[in-house]
């Protein structure tokens, strides 16, 4: 089959489906590729290099649309009409599309897709799941978007992210706040990190607390417990209480931070606002706000979308196409999610695409199947397998069931018991071995105790050893009248001499070999 | 030599005991404690072969012969012995007592000159009848540890049917056997009740470790320790000799205390893992399906070359594969390119406590890159590059999150929090334990097929290159 990737045609687009190198692969797959002239350039993607790669290269969109099999895009199927492109009008019937869709946003153009009887792939909708990681989309741009929310924050920012002590004086680092530790967060955590600021983060997740403190990161707590986990690794909405306690910490860091990037966002819902204006007023004056939620209305009240303002002073980016921002790493990660999906769709490598609904990853992908809208899939079987497995095993820790007082002492009775029976009946010089036998159990245990693992297997050979006292034992009784027990005895003492002699040696070998 | 100089040489000779564990539980005064141990054996036996309790030309021959013989086999065997085989010789030399144990009882019993009666005759012969069943459970079920560590002998657990109440049934023939053998004591015809109940101990210690799964070894090696102690202290009491108490019940308990020391590690109870069979809880483990990653040398030097922290575990495999020496000249090359690497060891791999770290100090591995689990666990989600060499069980996840599997709840190398993990294996096998792992099908694992030392030499040269 005939796979075809047009130039984007979306005001400020950057981005394209694929590139060389996976082009390359996916031809290995067995499908054709055709790509249209120019849709490269703005990734910095020449139609040579394409062409390298076994790419035929097509003039014109209408061309493209009219040869491709499969189409692969970013953005959805839109119309221009200055370009007088209309993309929805180029989809052939029974044509497969794989692209970003949002179809809980854009019903209608869900509608449109379906009347034209195409199959439609959304990889905004590929489940978030372990063996899906590699498809998802989502994550590959929003790790952009993370990175790319620190530039443009530098870029705007008057000093330098590092503290440092020069002759000229010394200049503080900056302190950043991350509010929303998902893939983006974590992002802009580790990029802003690596350029020396202070790093402070806040996400209503707990289970996320760790990840934030593995990036070297301050994760600030909250004096709340509420768990903001929702499904699919996403948050949920909080508690008017939590939010409270939350805008008072905002509020607190607000007048204290440098730079705040927001990527706080509830999957189906608009940004929750969580900079007020008052919040931006107390801010330091050159501050940057970077607000990645522009797209949903913001979590900065005075966010305006894809737009850079200055307000009281410090600056708030509202861009919403972070990842086109540095289109040629983004088009490499996006094409490279497509691959994934395409191999998962053709699992005989003979270029044709099998949409296997049972799949459960390519169910979830698949919004529209020739024709017929299949959004929303099932719920996952596996709802939260996505979380990280840092936290809690699944196994139930069983609180130990309190046991009543009589049962805590009922083996100090029998103990009890037991010793007093023995000194009622059992004779004097049994009993002063008793003592000298429950004493040295004792000192065995205390001395044992802190052993270093390290030395298990030395302790154990010398033990074995020692234990070899035994011989004393057979030494004994060497002298005895009867032959037998003197043939008993020697073979005790050559069995117990081995055990001395090949224990303390073999224990002496390992613990030369030890050594710092 | 007079009855008080032999008692303060017993003296001399416990409280050199007490020290060399106690230096042995350290690094720095290991080797010190060893010496302490030799002295100690030194003196008591010097001093039991000069006391009064030894006398005769006849005895003198056969004990300087016996000590000679059986001391030059020791020697021989512990300078032969390969590091990887230290599970089997350890077994092996429990063995051993047992069977000391067994054969000092006998004589203690054939012996007819004891001064003894009333209760002092039926405690003493009671105590050379629960020291030959200890010396001959401890023997027979070295034996059969031994078979299995050599893989002479399968490693899977034999599960009879009833294995329990047979345990049971042997349990109280042996009581009634006991019963006996004491009513006949007096009559002097109590050979055969001894004899019977030393076939059944010998039974019982066969099934009981028979039963006892491949992955359970470390317990059961360090348990049968505890055994051969306790069948030193039985015969001390046997022949009221409390040199022997006291270094029995030191041997007994600090055997004791590794099997619990284990036993934790693997999140097993200590009486679930001696009544054997592993794995019985309900619930299917949940299946591996998945898709495995194949990784080649050069491409996994590649991988090493571009890491900082570097972490490597090793298992079983890499004591089969003799690969110690290979992984420390690749640990000293990166080294020398300033590169971060540790190993981390888990509490129960290989066969036995502490199996990893010799063979580690074999290579000259130093010490202190050598990590505990709880020491480097959490530092995981920091490592680059994680080097599984022929472990399994101890980094399977799904001890974590499946609570079907059969190791649910072990502790485990949480290798998969790092960027890579790479799995050096023979074959897609499971493990020991007969458990499917996960981890071989994660997205950040690469698996290096082959035998351990081949493919490490292979990434040596690469590294070289």
């Amino acid at each position: 089959m005939k796979i075809g990737v047009p130039k984007e045609i979306h005001d400020g687009e950057k981005r394209v489906a694929t590139t060389p190198e996976a082009a390359d692969k996916i031809i290995k797959l067995g499908f054709d590729v055709i790509v249209e002239t120019g849709a490269g350039a703005a990734a910095d993607i020449s139609d040579e290099a394409y062409r390298e790669a076994g790419v035929t290269i097509v003039d014109s969109a209408k061309t493209l649309w009219q040869e491709a099999d499969i189409v692969m895009k970013v953005r959805a199927p839109e119309r221009h009409p200055e370009l007088a492109i209309d993309e929805l009008e180029l989809l052939k019937p029974d044509q497969h599309l794989i692209s970003f869709i949002w179809p809980a946003q854009n019903s209608e153009l869900m509608q449109e897709l379906a009347a034209k009887h195409t199959t439609v792939l959304a990889m905004d909708s590929v489940p978030r799941m372990s063996r899906a990681q590699k498809m998802d989309a989502l994550s590959s741009m929003a790790n952009i978007a993370g990175y790319r929310a620190v530039i443009e924050a530098a870029q705007h920012f008057g000093r330098f992210f590092t503290g440092q002590i020069t002759a000229a004086g010394k200049v503080p680092p900056a302190k950043v706040l991350v509010i929303g530790a998902g893939v983006a967060g974590l992002a802009a955590i580790g990029t802003a990190k690596s350029m020396g600021a202070i790093v402070r983060a806040f996400d209503t997740r707990p289970e996320v607390k760790e990840q934030i403190e593995s990036m070297d990161a301050e994760f600030l707590m909250l004096d709340f417990a509420e768990d903001g986990s929702g499904s699919g690794g996403y948050a949920k909405t909080m508690s008017k209480e939590f939010i409270e306690a939350e805008m008072a910490l905002f509020a607190r860091q607000a007048m204290e931070v440098d730079i705040i990037i927001t990527t706080a966002l509830i999957p189906g819902k608009p940004a929750p606002e969580l900079v007020t204006a008052g919040m931006v007023e107390s801010m330091k004056p050159g501050s940057v706000i970077v607000d990645l939620a522009a797209e949903q209305g913001g979590n900065c009240a005075l966010t305006e979308k894809d737009k850079v303002v200055i307000k009281h002073g410090v600056t708030i980016i509202g861009y919403t196409n972070l990842p086109s921002r540095l289109a040629n790493q983004s088009s490499q990660l996006y094409a490279t999610n497509l691959r994934h999906l395409l191999t998962d769709l053709t699992p005989d490598k003979d270029g044709k695409l099998f949409v296997n609904m049972e799949d459960e990853v390519i169910r979830g992908a698949t919004v529209i199947k020739e024709g017929a809208i299949t959004w929303p899939p099932p719920p996952p079987k596996l709802t939260g397998s996505h979380k990280p497995l840092t936290e809690s095993p699944a196994i139930k820790t069983e609180e130990p069931a309190q046991k009543s007082l009589l049962m805590q002492l009922l083996p100090l009775l029998l103990a009890g018991a037991a010793f007093f029976g023995m000194g009622a009946v059992a004779p004097e010089s049994f009993l002063s071995h008793f003592t000298v036998f429950v004493l040295a159990c004792f000192v065995g245990y205390q001395v044992i105790w802190n052993v270093s693992p390290s030395l298990h297997t030395p302790l154990m050979s010398v033990t074995n050893a020692i234990s070899g006292i035994i011989v004393i034992g057979a030494l004994v009784q060497v002298s005895a009248s009867l032959e037998i027990i003197e043939i008993l005895s020697g073979l005790g003492i050559l069995i117990a001499a081995i055990n001395i002699a090949g224990g303390f040696l073999v224990t002496r070998r390992m613990l030369e070999m030890f050594r710092k | 030599m007079s009855h008080g100089l032999l008692t303060m040489s017993y003296i001399t000779a416990s409280i050199l005991f007490i020290l060399s564990l106690s230096g042995l539980s350290r690094q720095d005064t290991s080797r010190r404690g060893n010496y302490f141990g030799m002295a100690g054996m030194a003196i008591a036996i010097t001093a039991t072969i000069f006391s009064n309790n030894v006398h005769g030309e006849h005895a003198y021959i056969i004990l300087i012969i016996a000590l000679l013989i059986g001391g030059l086999i020791g020697s021989f065997a512990a300078a032969k012995v390969e590091m990887t085989q230290m599970p089997e010789l350890v077994a092996l030399m429990h063995s051993l007592v047992g069977m000391a144990a067994v054969l000092v009882g006998y004589a203690n019993f054939m012996e007819e000159a004891s001064p003894l009666v009333g209760v002092e005759k039926t405690i003493h012969e009671l105590e050379i009848y629960i020291g030959v069943f200890i010396g001959a459970v401890t023997f027979s079920g070295s034996v059969i540890a031994f078979g299995k560590l050599r893989g002479k002998i399968s490693g899977k657990p034999v599960l009879l049917p009833a294995r329990h109440w047979f345990n049971l049934s042997l349990f109280i023939i042996t009581f009634i056997l006991g019963y006996q053998f004491l009513e006949e004591a007096e009559t002097g015809g109590a050979l055969l009740p001894l004899a019977v109940m030393t076939g059944i101990a010998l039974i019982f210690g066969i099934h009981m470790v028979m039963a006892i799964g491949g992955a359970d070894m470390p317990v059961v090696v360090s348990m049968l320790n505890s055994y051969s102690g306790w069948a030193a202290a039985a015969t001390g009491f046997m022949l009221s000799n409390d040199l022997l108490i006291v270094t029995g019940a030191l041997v007994g308990s600090s055997g004791a205390i590794l099997s619990y020391i284990m036993c934790k590690a693997m999140n097993r109870h200590f009486l679930s893992v001696i009544a054997g069979g592993f794995g019985t809880g309900g619930g299917e483990a949940a299946e591996v399906t998945g898709e495995v990653y194949p990784i080649e040398a050069e491409e996994t030097a590649q991988l090493l070359r571009d890491s900082k922290n570097i972490v490597i575990i090793p298992g079983y495999g890499m004591a089969v594969a003799q690969a110690q020496h290979t992984v420390y000249e690749i640990t000293k090359l990166l080294t020398g390119q300033g590169k971060k690497v540790r190993f981390a060891i888990h509490p129960v791999a290989g066969r036995m406590p502490g199996h990893m770290n010799v063979l580690l100090a074999e290579a000259k591995v130093p010490y202190d890159i050598v990590f505990e689990m709880d020491e480097i666990n959490e530092d995981f989600s920091n490592v680059d590059v994680s080097i599984v060499i022929g472990a399994n069980d101890i980094v399977n996840p799904s001890a974590l999150d499946d609570p079907n599997s059969p190791i649910a709840g072990m502790p485990v190398l949480e290798c998969w929090k790092g960027e890579t993990t790479i799995v050096l294996k023979r074959s897609m096998a499971s493990g020991y334990a007969g458990v499917g792992n996960p981890l071989f099908v994660r997205e950040n694992t690469r698996m290096l097929f082959g035998d351990a030392n081949d493919r490490l030499q292979a990434l040596l040269k690469a590294l070289q290159a």
